[in-house]
């Protein structure tokens, strides 16, 4: 019930807020969305769901409810939330309140229209969250799209038209694949299934009812769909190649806009993984763990060398953020529970992360109007409380320990040493060469700040540098706040995480998934 | 369970007849001082008149939980199929003479005008409620002929003229085509009577099966004249764009559905599958592939946006063909007929509404090209919001019913389990992808770009207004509560079925 709560307050307040005046949308947004988060602290406060919700674990706050009856099955509207899912929403209610006030100073025009859509995104990240049933999710899924599209579209920079078809081309067409692949699935699970449940498909699969179909064997079945998934997901993730959308969303975004889309929307595509890939098919993601593997270190590998070659603060933030997912995929794939658990974790840390720096960077340009790592040098001097941000949130996405990054990379990096999913410690391999990525991290990350934050005062704009206004620069101290309190005590959240990935270790040892053992087997002919 | 009652004789027909009262009495008034006619006078008793119909067709269903009523010997059946689509039609006029209130403020001849929209709406739902090949061809008779003068109803208008020849000569071809396609299955089988059809279908000689095969391609064809499909659907694009905005939202969402909906009865009743011996589903098939495929590429060519929704339209007929395609042998046949049901219900309101928006852009002189469009949302942000909900339902984003009929339509189509049902399923979902390109590009000039000249919009007119915004609402509110229509459509199916 309080799930509902939560997302009628959020579309309540999105309808209130498009409609008001201009001048007071911004206090209003805020206030709006203080709602949530105190609804979302209260439902972290008085938690006590065990279990993972897809293998029947004990979910909390939801509903659910008859919704429709289609062709034999029955479609609900069912939501409730397990130790997976509330960091997450605790996270979307976290980030939303402070990107709005991050929004106060940049968004100049339009505001009651831009900060309806922020609320209506929220609701939307809630739903996605917090659905336990496939329709439901989708359509809460596809919703987050359109108040992006028209965030990036009309309040972002210069290429914003192109930046916002081309994100909203990318992922509708990512999320097509993805639905033909679920899809696939439940039609292959035959008469086992009676709903678009997610619990009830996973547990079918888990109970090896994948079937023949038209004469194409369960194991294929599951191994496309696997893939089609996987390609859905990875595009919102982003893993590399499927990258190439992000960039452009963010550098063309507007500062509050790519908090969102950092912090929150990525995980989206994480999220998304771990409950649909690597819950309902974790015998085809372990024969596919050295390609999905691959792709993790890739990315982690890949965009940290891109951002290393960027000269736009928010390009090299953007691009870090496809490196930082690699690790997510890593510890996912890993199949260990500090991996699963780890790789959660991350998503939460990485949020507050990406969202800090992505808003310092915002801070800083709108005091200097640019981005570009040139054209300034010395900033500490003039704007010592943003820069002291900046840092912080720079160490902490290099890991330094009692950070929320270090607690994240470290939990995957335990998990996946451990992981025994490829043959000859391959996993301890994969992630070695991964752990560079943060090496090239700290290199890009302490080059970028000391030439813009140290040294002589210098700015190629003319403009009056200070110190940004307090409502600027509240919202930092916050999220810095939160990073160190998650990494001094990461059991604020690993806790819940740890309980709810268990199940789906248990499932795996189990020999669940039947029907998918003889993959092993297609894909050895295949080899 | 609830005490059905029986509704007996004309009573059933009550719909049917208020519409028909509702014209006369259009005339009546005008005839008291035809030139001092009070258009709020004649649109008030436009809508009332079909929002009585439409509550007379709810209170019937409910009533009778859609028990068939046969009438006139059979020539009519007022069933579940009948009165679902009268609530279909009802609902699209009641929004059409709404928003009419506005967009004819300026001309003549208004009683005219919603005499002949009435007219129209009653031969729909009498072409929903016809049992036999007769009335079906004077009720389609009776909605077309209104129609033709309707796209022509812009006197002046080059455009409008032109588009009302053009509907008029095809729609003239195809129910000459029609008609010798009824005269052929009369020919071969000694009636008229839908039932009675296929009970004589058992009884065909060997040799006759050729001509009975003509002659269902022949009705085929008049049904897709009326639905706006391939191969009759050229007139559509110019009917679309020239006649008045309002009209153009009739004809795209009433006059389709009221084409499916003898598509579905005369296939079901009189030809069905199992006995008829000719392959009319692979027709079906093949008609709806190439429908959704022409109109999803034409219209992401298009410049001007009445033309780009004109092609749209005919994207979505394909879409509806689905629901006649996928009638395999293996399909639960009622099932996939409700789901072409439900996506028309829901296309009645969102392509209503997105045809409304663009009479309310035509109200304001803003131009017809996509640029034309560009930064309506500074001026008219609820309007645009409401546009957007349409076009994104349109595309089968989850923002409006849109989605989930169209998944709807997947299921049935995977449902039928053949090759070429999963081919059109498949080809619904990358349909669907391309629409989004160019629903998105209207989104997009209203939302995103800047306006090209300083255009002022000229008012905020009531009527226009409140049919738009009752479009949207009704649009968005079938996604949490399509509930409410599926499980009668599936019902209606059913019953006409057996």
């Amino acid at each position: 019930m309080l799930v509902e709560l939560l997302l009628a307050a959020c579309l309540v307040g999105a309808v209130v807020t498009f409609v008001a005046p201009d001048r007071v949308a911004g206090k209003l947004a805020l206030g709006i969305s203080l709602l949530p988060l105190v609804g979302a602290l209260y439902m972290y406060a008085t938690f006590d769901g065990s279990g993972n919700a897809l293998f029947g674990g004990a979910t909390m706050f939801g509903e659910n409810v008859a919704w429709l009856d289609l062709a034999g099955y029955q479609l609900s509207y069912h939501t409730g939330l397990d130790g997976l899912s509330l960091p997450l929403v605790v996270l979307s209610t976290v980030l939303i309140p402070l990107a709005i006030l991050s929004a106060w100073t940049p968004i100049q025009s339009r505001q009651s229209q831009f900060y309806g859509l922020v609320l209506l995104m929220e609701a939307s990240l809630i739903g996605v969250f917090s659905a336990l049933d496939f329709f439901v999710w989708f359509v809460f899924w596809e919703a987050v799209l359109i108040p992006m599209y028209f965030l990036i579209g009309v309040w972002g920079g210069p290429r914003r038209k192109y930046a916002a078809i081309k994100f909203f081309v990318y992922t509708n067409v990512a999320s097509l694949v993805m639905f033909i692949g679920f899809m696939t699935l439940v039609f292959a699970l035959g008469d086992s299934v009676s709903s678009f449940g997610l619990p009830a498909v996973t547990q079918a699969i888990a109970a090896g009812n994948l079937g023949n179909v038209a004469g194409v064997a369960g194991s294929t079945i599951a191994l496309v769909s696997f893939v089609l998934m996987f390609f859905g997901f990875a595009v919102k993730v982003p893993i590399v190649p499927l990258h190439t959308w992000l960039p452009d969303a963010h550098v063309e975004a507007p500062t509050p806009v790519s908090v969102l889309l950092a912090g929150v929307l990525l995980k989206m595509g994480t999220y998304a993984l771990l409950r649909f890939n690597f819950t309902m098919l974790p015998g085809v993601a372990q024969d596919l763990a050295v390609f999905i593997a691959l792709l993790g270190a890739a990315s982690v590998i890949y965009g940290a060398l891109l951002a290393l070659a960027q000269q736009d603060l928010k390009r090299i933030v953007a691009y870090s953020s496809v490196s930082s997912m690699g690790y997510v995929i890593l510890g996912l794939v890993a199949y260990t529970q500090y991996g699963l658990g780890g790789a959660t974790f991350q998503m939460v840390a990485h949020g507050l992360i990406s969202g800090l720096m992505f808003m310092c960077v915002g801070v800083v340009y709108n005091t200097t109007h640019t981005r570009m790592v040139g054209d300034m040098s010395g900033l500490a001097s003039r704007m010592p409380y943003t820069v002291g941000a900046l840092i912080a949130g720079a160490f902490a996405y290099m890991g330094l320990p009692l950070m929320a990054g270090f607690a994240g990379e470290f939990f995957i990096f335990r998990g996946s040493f451990a992981s025994t999913v490829l043959p000859n410690n391959g996993m301890a391999l994969i992630t070695g060469v991964a752990m560079f990525g943060i090496v090239i991290v700290a290199g890009y990350l302490l080059f970028a700040m000391q030439r813009t934050l140290f040294g002589e005062f210098f700015s190629a704009t003319e403009y009056d540098v200070r110190e940004a206004a307090v409502h600027d620069v509240a919202p930092l101290f916050v999220l810095v706040l939160l990073i160190i309190a998650l990494g001094t005590a990461p059991g604020i959240f690993f806790e819940m995480i740890w309980n709810a990935s268990q199940p789906i270790l248990d499932n795996v040892q189990s020999g669940g998934e039947a029907a998918v053992e003889s993959l092993a087997t297609v894909l050895g002919g295949v080899r | 369970m609830l005490q059905t009652l029986q509704i007996s004789g004309t009573a059933a027909l009550a719909p049917t007849l208020v519409l028909g009262v509702t014209a006369l009495l259009l005339l009546l008034i005008d005839s008291i001082d035809p030139e001092e006619s009070s258009s709020a006078l004649l649109s008030g008793v436009a809508t009332l008149g079909s929002l009585v119909a439409l509550a007379a067709a709810g209170a019937i269903l409910v009533a009778t939980g859609g028990e068939p009523q046969s009438l006139f010997q059979g020539q009519l059946v007022v069933d579940g199929m009948s009165l679902f689509f009268t609530f279909i039609f009802t609902s699209v006029t009641t929004l059409v003479t709404l928003a009419s209130y506005d967009y004819l403020k300026e001309f003549r001849y208004k009683a005219e005008f919603y005499t002949l929209v009435m007219l129209a709406a009653t031969g729909m739902t009498l072409m929903a409620s016809s049992n036999s090949m007769a009335t079906a061809f004077v009720s389609l008779e009776l909605a077309s002929l209104p129609s033709y003068a309707l796209v022509a109803f812009l006197k002046n208008n080059r455009g409008s003229v032109e588009a009302g020849l053009k509907y008029f000569l095809i729609g003239a071809l195809s129910s000459a085509v029609f008609v010798y396609g009824i005269s052929l299955v009369y020919g071969v089988t000694g009636s008229l009577q839908f039932d009675a059809i296929a009970s004589e279908l058992g009884n065909t000689g060997e040799g006759l099966v050729g001509v009975l095969g003509v002659g269902i391609l022949m009705i085929i064809g008049g049904f897709a004249f009326k639905t706006a499909s391939v191969p009759f659907h050229w007139w559509a694009p110019e009917a679309y764009e020239g006649a008045p905005a309002p009209v153009s939202a009739f004809l795209s969402s009433a006059s389709k559905a009221a084409g499916f909906v003898i598509a579905f009865r005369v296939f079901t009743v009189a030809f069905p599958q199992s006995t008829v011996g000719v392959d009319w589903v692979l027709a079906f098939q093949v008609l709806a592939l190439v429908t959704m495929t022409l109109g999803n590429f034409a219209a992401a060519t298009q410049e001007n946006v009445k033309r780009m929704m004109a092609y749209s339209s005919i994207g979505h007929a394909g879409y509806v063909l689905i629901a006649l395609g996928a009638l395999t042998g293996s399909a639960n046949q009622a099932f996939v007929l409700g789901a072409g049901m439900i996506h028309l219900v829901v296309y009645g309101f969102m392509n209503t509404g997105a045809f409304l928006f663009i009479a309310l852009a035509e109200y304001w002189g803003v131009g017809r090209t996509f640029e034309d469009y560009n930064g309506l949302a500074k001026q008219a942000p609820v309007a645009c919001v409401a546009m957007t909900v349409f076009l994104f339902s349109l595309a089968g984003l989850p923002i409006g019913g849109g989605f989930l009929s169209k998944f709807f339509l997947i299921a049935a189509a995977v449902e039928a389990a053949t090759i070429g049902t999963y081919v059109l399923a498949f080809a619904l979902v990358i349909n669907s992808a391309l629409s989004l390109f160019y629903y998105s590009r209207v989104v997009k000039a209203m939302w995103i770009e800047d306006p090209v000249g300083d255009f002022e919009v000229g008012g905020y007119p009531t009527g226009l207004y409140a049919a738009i915004i009752v479009a949207a609402v009704a649009t968005f509110l079938l996604l949490p509560a399509l509930g409410l229509f599926t499980n009668v459509a599936v019902d209606a199916a059913a019953s006409m079925i057996q």
